[in-house]
């Protein structure tokens, strides 16, 4: 692409984005949109938000030669993001610091989030701890249960987590009851969004947050290799480590971009998070690619890895789908299981199975290309919040029970 | 029918110095069976026109309450297509006015032209759509304008000076007083700042404003009645539809909009 202006001034990614949300938050809306424009041409803010991801979130992270995978795999060059080592252990936290600081800026001093595996809630908790922020995380029921240890973490961290116990008590639910709580409490109360989803202008302020990773990749592959990488490879369940990753890279039109969406149990079963495939709509406040039936009723998403259990997508991201300059994809929980066991052998590093979908395809696309080539997986998040589920998945396995 | 309807049924009843009350119901909570005669219910109870809920798996508006109605009422695969047919059979047993109140998305997936056109020839008369702020309107208000159907729009107590006023411009039929800072259900709020806020959108607006969220019995309905110029009550009319207390709706309606000789204020 020659020139990237997205999102337009309504908030549009194309026909995507936008702002599908009661009247009572307009106001804030447009409050957080203005604030986060100042920000940004705020010397003081920039700086103290860098200094923030320098001692605090440990940044930069390194950009990784995967040499033994490289060596496996007999193709391209295999590059790992380490956003892994992140504080907090995923990208979650570039966002939420980001909106935090926004959130003081404002005068706000309570936050509501939402959470699914409780990845951003864990990383909204400690960033309320750090910057002194009253913190409210909406978690579905079934996630609370599956997820224990994160739901205690954010307890340690002083956050009170309110169980969501509609619908099917997953993601898509605590976000309606995080914006429910948010029309109710909008003077006071700012909302630290996780993904690049939701109305304008959280696409934008996430992924601005998130950049910062596609910036460093770039500034890393060239100090590394005197070129930019020529394949770029991200998971997508909303999409925010994708967005940061892919922004800086857009207007590089030889670099590939490709986005790996949850396949599920396969993208011919009902059981998948291939948002993408679905048809146009609106949920969360925003308008873009969702699974839905024919009347509109929004579907549940399924896959192995909570993170990615999401039924919609970043809007920009319908957007560059539709304008071809990323090419999405989905890998099965089969293939993302196997990835998350070969990067742990060979490399040493246990990925999130989030993480573990954009290695899986990372490895068939490398096997593909020639050794001059190289290519750039993000590592968004690390593996031990999945361990446990991971073994007993491995033991159902062996016992023939799958 | 139309816009038009919804005038002239509001402005019979202001001028007959009636309080106007305006009843939700979730279409197909209950079977859609039994949605005619309940809306004919709701006519003989002298109900200034209804609210049709439409039942959507993500209503952020909605509290308690009118989500479990939604998701019985889905449960009874209730769909849009099939309560405008239902609609469209029961047209000439009614002559209350029909607002729809549905999110975007079911609309956008029926196809917003023929959404209109199919509202139109179901004797709907408007609409309120509580997840399209103005800036997004133009999603729907060309085929609107071409079927003569009103758009209600909400203001919220959040909105500014500036804000209110082109709602209160634009809106057709009434303005939806949205009284609370929060998601529909019963609550109490009798605070001067309600009172304000509806004296302001009152001299704001030439349309009839109606206060709604959190409106549940008739004191509440009376007072903020005075500063308006009547409700809608979604929540409890739900509730009691539900529970099978129909003789409470009735009453609650009936005091709700008993004219007055003065304004009496409750505290």
């Amino acid at each position: 692409m020659k020139k990237y202006t997205m999102p337009d001034i309504e908030g549009k990614f194309g026909v995507f984005g936008g702002r599908f949300v009661p009247e009572t938050l307009m106001p804030a809306l447009k409050e957080l949109e203005t604030v986060y424009e100042n920000a940004m041409n705020d010397p003081d803010f920039i700086n103290e938000f860098h200094d923030y991801l320098r001692q605090y979130v440990g940044r930069e992270t390194p950009l990784f030669h995967a040499g033994n995978l490289t060596e496996k795999i007999q193709g391209a060059n295999i590059y790992l993001k380490r956003e892994d080592l992140n504080h907090t252990g995923a990208h979650k936290i570039n966002n939420t610091l980001g909106q935090a600081l926004l959130a003081r800026r404002m005068g706000k001093k309570k936050i509501v989030a939402e959470t699914g595996a409780g990845q951003h809630g864990v990383a909204t908790a400690t960033v309320c701890a750090l910057l002194g922020l009253e913190c409210i995380v909406f978690m579905g029921e079934a996630d609370i249960r599956r997820q224990k240890l994160n739901v205690f973490r954010m307890e340690l961290l002083g956050a009170e987590v309110r169980s969501v116990k509609n619908g099917s008590g997953t993601l898509k639910d605590a976000v309606n009851e995080a914006l429910r709580y948010w029309v109710s409490s909008v003077n006071d109360t700012h909302y630290i969004l996780g993904s690049v989803v939701g109305p304008h202008p959280f696409p934008k302020i996430v992924r601005d947050f998130q950049s910062v990773i596609g910036r460093e990749t770039r500034r890393q592959a060239l100090e590394q290799n005197g070129t930019l990488p020529d394949v770029v490879v991200a998971c997508v369940g909303g999409g925010s480590n994708a967005m940061g990753m892919f922004y800086p890279f857009i207007e590089d039109e030889d670099v590939k971009l490709f986005g790996v969406e949850a396949g599920g149990k396969g993208t011919h079963t009902e059981e998948h998070a291939n948002a993408l495939n679905g048809k146009t709509g609106v949920l969360h406040g925003t308008m873009t690619k969702l699974l839905q039936d024919d009347h509109g009723q929004i579907q549940e998403a399924f896959s192995i890895s909570a993170g990615l259990d999401y039924p919609g997508v970043g809007p920009e991201h319908s957007y560059l789908h539709e304008a071809k300059r990323v090419t999405y994809t989905a890998i099965t929980d089969e293939e993302a299981l196997e990835a998350f066991q070969t990067l742990s052998k060979t490399e040493g590093i246990i990925p999130a199975l989030e993480s573990s979908h954009a290695v899986a395809f990372a490895l068939k696309q490398a096997e593909k290309m020639s050794p001059e080539e190289s290519i750039v997986i993000c590592l968004s998040g690390r593996g031990d919040k999945d361990a446990e589920q991971v073994k007993h998945i491995l033991e159902e396995y062996e016992h023939g029970n799958r | 029918m139309g816009i038009d309807n919804l005038n002239r049924t509001f402005q019979k009843k202001l001028s007959n110095n009636e309080k106007l009350f305006v009843p939700y119901i979730m279409a197909g909570d209950g079977g859609l069976n039994i949605l005619e005669e309940r809306i004919a219910f709701l006519e003989d109870s002298n109900a200034s026109a209804i609210e049709l809920g439409i039942p959507f798996s993500d209503p952020v508006a909605d509290g308690p309450s009118i989500q479990e109605a939604g998701i019985r009422a889905l449960q009874e695969g209730t769909t849009l297509e099939k309560v405008l047919s239902t609609l469209k059979n029961s047209i000439k047993k009614r002559s209350v006015p029909i607002i729809l109140m549905t999110y975007i998305n079911p609309v956008l997936q029926y196809g917003p032209e023929k959404f209109a056109a199919d509202c139109a020839a179901s004797g709907v008369d408007g609409a309120i759509i509580p997840d399209l702020p103005l800036e997004e309107e133009k999603l729907i208000s060309i085929p609107f304008k071409r079927h003569s159907l009103g758009l209600i729009r909400l203001a919220a107590r959040t909105s500014s000076k500036d804000r209110l006023r082109k709602l209160a411009a634009i809106s057709d039929g009434f303005l939806y007083a949205v009284s609370v800072m929060g998601t529909t259900g019963a609550r109490s709020m009798h605070d001067k700042e309600v009172k304000d806020y509806l004296t302001k959108l009152k001299e704001l607006s030439t349309a009839p404003v109606l206060a709604g969220f959190g409106v549940s019995n008739s004191e509440q309905a009376q007072q903020l009645g005075s500063y308006c110029d009547g409700v809608i009550v979604g929540s409890k009319i739900v509730e009691l539809f539900h529970e099978g207390k129909t003789g409470e709706i009735k009453k609650l309606i009936a005091e709700s909009t008993k004219k007055r000789n003065s304004e009496s204020v409750l505290k």
